[in-house]
């Protein structure tokens, strides 16, 4: 029951909000904040509740479910499983539905209830699609978090925020829709075979495919999730939403709402069409490749602040990708730890950010220089998170790229991994340009402005705290994903190599051979 | 005792977060005391940790303190541990106590900066890092430290941050020595893939055992990790950064860029050498390396008028002379510079810190002059460790040590009489532009007043770093002059002593008495041209082909020209005109495509009655015909 309360309790914490913001702001944002710490509260009782069994790899895999009939016609139930890799997921969905309630404090006047109604729904939805292992409620999570993002963009947003709003709504409309259509094909065909209509996830999983068909419905599985990860060439929508998005928006995309990319590939992609993935693995992490020099290559020309960050998750994610491809278990672990710390270090990235934005009126880099000397406490703040950005040991990020960059090693990609280090050699120069831009140099435009105050250095001190931890002591990240990752592992009996047919891989020199 | 051995990395890094968090809003006194304070107590625990060291050495003369795991994940399981033998614990010894003297020396040379607690802050974590590098039992807790102290050189370089030209400098060397970041990062990668840890001892114990000499694994690792040294310690072909991180407050040019953080990768050669001796091309290479970085800048520093910047082109030599000594197998002999030249050219960022201080921040040496009688402990102390870089013979530390170097290079087995003879005109170079600077900037009449007169905590640490450079050098002796190897004795547990190599021709005798003739030449040749008859110079220096040399050399061989139109001008312009994204212009086509069909459609909606019509007949017409013919 306790899954159904995450899910429910934002829900509810909406509604009130938005009744309880016609009277008072103040009230609005409480509401809000107090749902989203009890949701976090409860993650963490279950975490301690469960964390030692996800440790040891139980067979079934969930270690905690809600199950009701919903449409018997058609086979759909409403069922929520909790393993390993949503529980992580969810951490990171409550922690950072707190900090973007704390961010938009003060920079949100208006409209106060209705923004904290989509916010708190938005949380709700990412909640489900964490969730949701009937592929039927999925879809609906999946959409639902879909609509209040857009009007959180296209209400609250800055200048260009209708174009942003509209050109996120089509890319995710078009590729949830194929994504809408692998579902129900993979339906259809399940009842053709075993004569039972039913989008559960667990009787779905090993349905008899020919290759063919199974390529294509992990396409259409894939494009939803490649434009919402975001994959190069899909990744167009992402700079402008980001940037257009209130800081709470950006916050919750780029920490969040990516990772529902990532999160699809590991759930569904991998699982349901292993030969397929398998087979297509190598196209995906050449364009995962692509996108980790492409977006670092972006983020060094922007000279919009917000724009440079929402670039950086191009590369990032770019890394996610690679490893959740190379498929073994450093990768995956990487993977992984490469979603968690991305969420934290560009989330708290775009919040300072926002917090810049909302005190000088501008993210051009030309216009902000030199603030080091008069907000010198924000200044070090932005610096510890560009370096987190930029993979430096000991905070999150390097653990993430460094365990991808050598799952994808070990995988005898040797081509890809080293143009895949060389992003992170790229990382160091928007990572570098973005505190020297804003922050270092003269301050000739004579910036004097108010230092973190408290609810920012509130919402900046955990993150920074879980940035370090995760860089020196990720171990009970691992051992949580642990459950998923021996599920995942079960698909690769045959390494990447192996795929039958003649892989693109076998075109390029990129195998390294073992003594 | 050993046991304290987490104190040394974990003081410095607790004195670095109490400054970061509490520093704005200390006084002066609390932040001097703190800084200095932690790394003092580290100095002291790493000399108690010696004496017990040496007093009762643990079993195999190693000591390992396991503190966590960092991580387990299929097998890769690195620890966060330190590693404590004879390599690791002397040069923990020599950077805890350069650092102290350089910390102690900075409370009174930053004072009134309003950075105050800022740069001890930087400096603090710059030490832990360093340590970290130091004691890591296995490469990536050494790569943790190594970026570490990458990132405190960068900030350091850029501590005064409103000038647009120390960001410059700052960034530059951040990412020139990520590049040999990279390398190393995929060294690594083999490394563990292959060899399946990276726990130092096992790897080089797996390396040896697995990978016969030469084979072509062994040889990549070795260039790989060879990468990442070259970046850390400003080699070629990744030297450039150096000068130019000058840019920092001079006792930061004096720790990291001098003593210590440069000879990063001397150490990372030296821990690994096993590898390295299973991959000869590698080692070679590494030879190769620091000759021809050691002679090309030697030339460079000839033409340098910045004090600062001569003594960073020095530097990169001295540390040339480190790579030769490993690359020849001499892994203690680098070890032995590694320590004097720590010495003696911090000791010469300070003295240069105090004259750049009393010359109202002038860096041009031909502007300053006469300054031995102003500045007279500075010149002592300066002239003393500039003997001791230029190997003043018998009585100064680096006499012992290059001279044992460059013996090496002749009697080793993998030396060779090349690499000999670049070596010793390595020295006539060190000592041409050594005296050069002495001359110029302390002798002849002074075209500056000198007004700021150092303190004692200016003071009292180049005293102590001038004892240094002289007594530091008595512990290892060649064998006609007293035989003393106590150095590579207490080195031999952890580095291989050398092997020798067959007839060279010379004796050690020999070898040295070349090394003082090459001294002397440099000594009389720049005494005759700066203080007998300057206007030689100019006439050295007028004819076009002198001229043109004199940049070339000048402008480090015009690596920084070839650089900047080889990479960064492209990526820059690339990144510039990509701003806004080239692929999303194919997304915008498709919107222009459904506008264009969206106009043209709505033509058609008129609103008559009769286009209507027509509209339906003509479709009926396609339609029947499309039936009946197709």
């Amino acid at each position: 029951m306790i899954l159904l309360w995450l899910i429910v309790i934002p829900l509810i914490a909406g509604v009130l909000a938005w009744f309880a913001g016609r009277w008072s702001a103040l009230a609005a944002r409480w509401i809000s904040l107090i749902a989203a710490s009890v949701d976090f509260v409860l993650g963490l009782i279950l975490w301690s509740r469960y964390g030692s069994e996800l440790h040891l790899a139980p067979t079934h895999g969930w270690v905690e479910q809600v199950s009701w009939i919903w449409v018997p016609q058609f086979g759909i139930r409403f069922h929520l499983a909790l393993d390993g890799l949503s529980l992580l997921l969810l951490m990171l969905t409550f922690l950072l539905g707190i900090i973007s309630v704390l961010a938009s404090w003060r920079e949100i006047q208006d409209g106060v209830g209705f923004f904290h109604l989509n916010l708190m729904w938005i949380l709700a939805g990412i909640v489900g699609v964490f969730l949701a292992v009937d592929l039927f409620l999925f879809y609906f999570a999946w959409e639902l978090m879909l609509v209040p993002m857009y009007f959180l963009i296209a209400v609250w947003g800055h200048e260009n925020r209708i174009y942003a709003a509209i050109k996120f709504f089509i890319f995710t409309q078009l590729s949830g829709l194929l994504m809408l259509i692998a579902i129900l094909s993979l339906y259809f065909i399940h009842h053709h075979l075993t004569g039972v209509y039913t989008f559960e996830y667990d009787d779905l999983l090993g349905t008899h495919l020919s290759p063919h068909t199974a390529l294509l419905l992990m396409l259409g599985f894939f494009v939803a999730f490649a434009v919402k990860l975001p994959m190069f060439p899909f990744h167009t929508w992402l700079p402008d939403a980001h940037t257009e998005a209130p800081t709470a928006g950006s916050i919750i995309l780029a920490g969040l709402l990516l990772k529902t990319g990532a999160y699809g590939m590991l759930r569904f992609v991998l699982p349901l069409f292993p030969d397929a993935a398998r087979q297509f693995a190598p196209i995906a992490m050449i364009l995962a490749v692509i996108g980790i020099i492409y977006g670092a290559l972006l983020a060094f020309g922007q000279t919009d602040l917000k724009r440079l960050v929402a670039y950086t998750s191009v590369s990032h994610l770019g890394f996610v990708l690679l490893g959740i491809f190379a498929w073994n278990t450093w990768a995956l672990d990487g993977a992984l730890m490469g979603m968690i710390a991305h969420g934290i270090s560009t989330g708290a990235l775009f919040m300072i950010v926002g917090q810049l934005q909302e005190r000088t009126h501008t993210r051009e880099m030309d216009r902000l220089s030199g603030l080091w000397a008069t907000i010198p406490r924000m200044s070090g703040a932005a610096l510890f998170f560009a370096m987190g950005s930029m993979g430096l040991p000991g905070l999150g990020d390097f653990i993430g790229e460094f365990l991808v960059l050598l799952g994808t090693y070990e995988a005898h990609l040797i081509g890809l991994t080293i143009v895949a280090a060389l992003g992170v050699l790229a990382s160091t120069l928007y990572a570098l340009r973005f505190i020297q831009r804003a922050f270092h140099g003269a301050n000739s435009n004579q910036w004097s402005v108010q230092d973190l105050v408290p609810r920012e250095v509130v919402a900046l001190i955990p993150m920074i705290v879980v940035l370090i931890w995760l860089g020196v002591y990720p171990q009970p990240i691992f051992n949580t994903f642990n459950s998923t990752l021996t599920k995942l592992q079960q698909y690769t009996v045959r390494p990447v190599q192996n795929s039958q047919g003649p892989s693109i891989m076998s075109l390029l020199p990129l195998r390294g051979d073992r003594p | 005792m050993l046991h304290w051995l987490w104190l040394i990395p974990a003081l410095p890094f607790a004195g670095a977060f109490v400054l970061i968090v509490f520093g704005p809003k200390m006084a002066h006194k609390a932040v001097a005391i703190i800084g200095p304070g932690t790394i003092a107590v580290s100095a002291v625990i790493s000399i108690l940790i010696t004496y017990s060291f040496i007093t009762s050495p643990p079993p195999d003369h190693v000591f390992v303190q396991n503190l966590w795991t960092w991580l387990d994940v299929g097998g890769f399981h690195p620890h966060i541990a330190l590693y404590l033998d004879a390599l690791s614990l002397l040069m923990t010894l020599v950077v805890t106590f350069v650092s102290f003297f350089i910390h102690w020396y900075s409370t009174e040379f930053m004072l009134g900066d309003e950075g105050y607690s800022r740069f001890f802050a930087y400096m603090n974590l710059f030490v832990a890092s360093m340590v970290t590098l130091l004691l890591g039992d296995n490469l990536l807790l050494l790569f943790l430290g190594w970026e570490g102290v990458g990132l405190c050189s960068y900030l350091l370089i850029g501590f005064w941050y409103t000038d647009p030209v120390n960001g410059r400098a700052a960034r530059k060397a951040f990412i020139v020595t990520r590049v040999g970041d990279t390398a190393m990062t995929l060294g690594l990668l083999l490394l563990f893939t292959h060899l399946g840890t990276l726990n130092i001892q096992e790897l080089m114990h797996r390396a040896q055992q697995q990978w016969p000499v030469g084979s072509t694994l062994a040889v990549w690792a070795g260039f790989l990790l060879l990468g990442g040294a070259v970046g850390k310690s400003a080699q070629l072909p990744l030297q450039t950064w150096l000068p130019d991180a000058m840019a920092g407050p001079t006792p930061t040019s004096a720790l990291i860029h001098a003593a210590t953080m440069v000879t990063a990768g001397v150490y990372l050669i030296a821990r690994t050498h096993a590898l390295y001796s299973i991959a000869p091309a590698a080692q070679l290479a590494v030879a190769v390396v620091g000759t021809a970085t050691l002679i090309l800048a030697g030339f460079a520093a000839l033409t340098q008028w910045d004090i600062k910047r001569v003594l960073a082109y020095s530097t990169v030599s001295q540390i040339g002379y480190m790579f030769l000594a490993l690359g020849v197998g001499a892994w203690s002999a680098a070890i032995f510079h590694f320590m004097t030249h720590a010495f003696f050219k911090a000791l010469l960022f300070l003295g240069a810190g105090i004259v750049i201080n009393a010359c109202h921040h002038e860096h041009n040496i031909f502007k300053m002059g006469g300054l031995w009688k102003e500045l007279p402990v500075a010149f002592w102390t300066f002239l003393i460790a500039g003997c001791s870089l230029a190997g003043l013979p018998l009585i100064t530390a680096g006499f012992y040590s290059k001279g044992l170097i460059i013996w090496e290079t002749r009697a080793a087995e993998h030396g060779n009489q090349t690499l000999w003879i670049l070596a010793v005109i390595g020295v006539l170079l060190t000592s041409l532009y050594t005296f050069r600077l002495i001359f110029v900037a302390f002798f002849g009449e002074a075209k500056t007043h000198v007004e700021h007169k150092p303190g004692y905590s200016l003071k009292v640490p180049c005293i102590v770093l001038a004892a240094l450079s002289i007594v530091g050098g008595f512990v290892e002796t060649p064998r006609f002059l007293g035989d003393i190897h106590v150095f590579t004795d207490f080195l031999h547990n952890a580095l291989p002593a050398v092997v020798e190599g067959h007839a060279t021709g010379m004796s050690e005798l020999g070898s040295e008495l070349w090394v003082t003739l090459a001294f002397v030449i440099g000594l009389v040749v720049s005494y005759y041209l700066y203080m007998v008859k300057p206007s030689l110079v100019e006439a050295l220096t007028a004819p076009a082909i002198s001229k043109a040399l004199h940049r070339f050399w000048f402008s480090d061989w015009g690596m920084d020209w070839l650089y900047d139109h080889l990479f960064v001008r492209p990526v820059v312009w690339l990144a510039r005109i990509d701003r806004n994204d080239i692929v999303d212009s194919f997304y915008d086509g498709l919107a222009f495509i459904s506008q264009v069909f969206y106009r043209g459609l709505r033509t058609t909606e008129t609103g008559r009655v009769r286009w209507y019509a027509a509209g339906i007949v003509l479709g009926s017409i396609i339609f029947v015909a499309i039936v009946l013919f197709a």
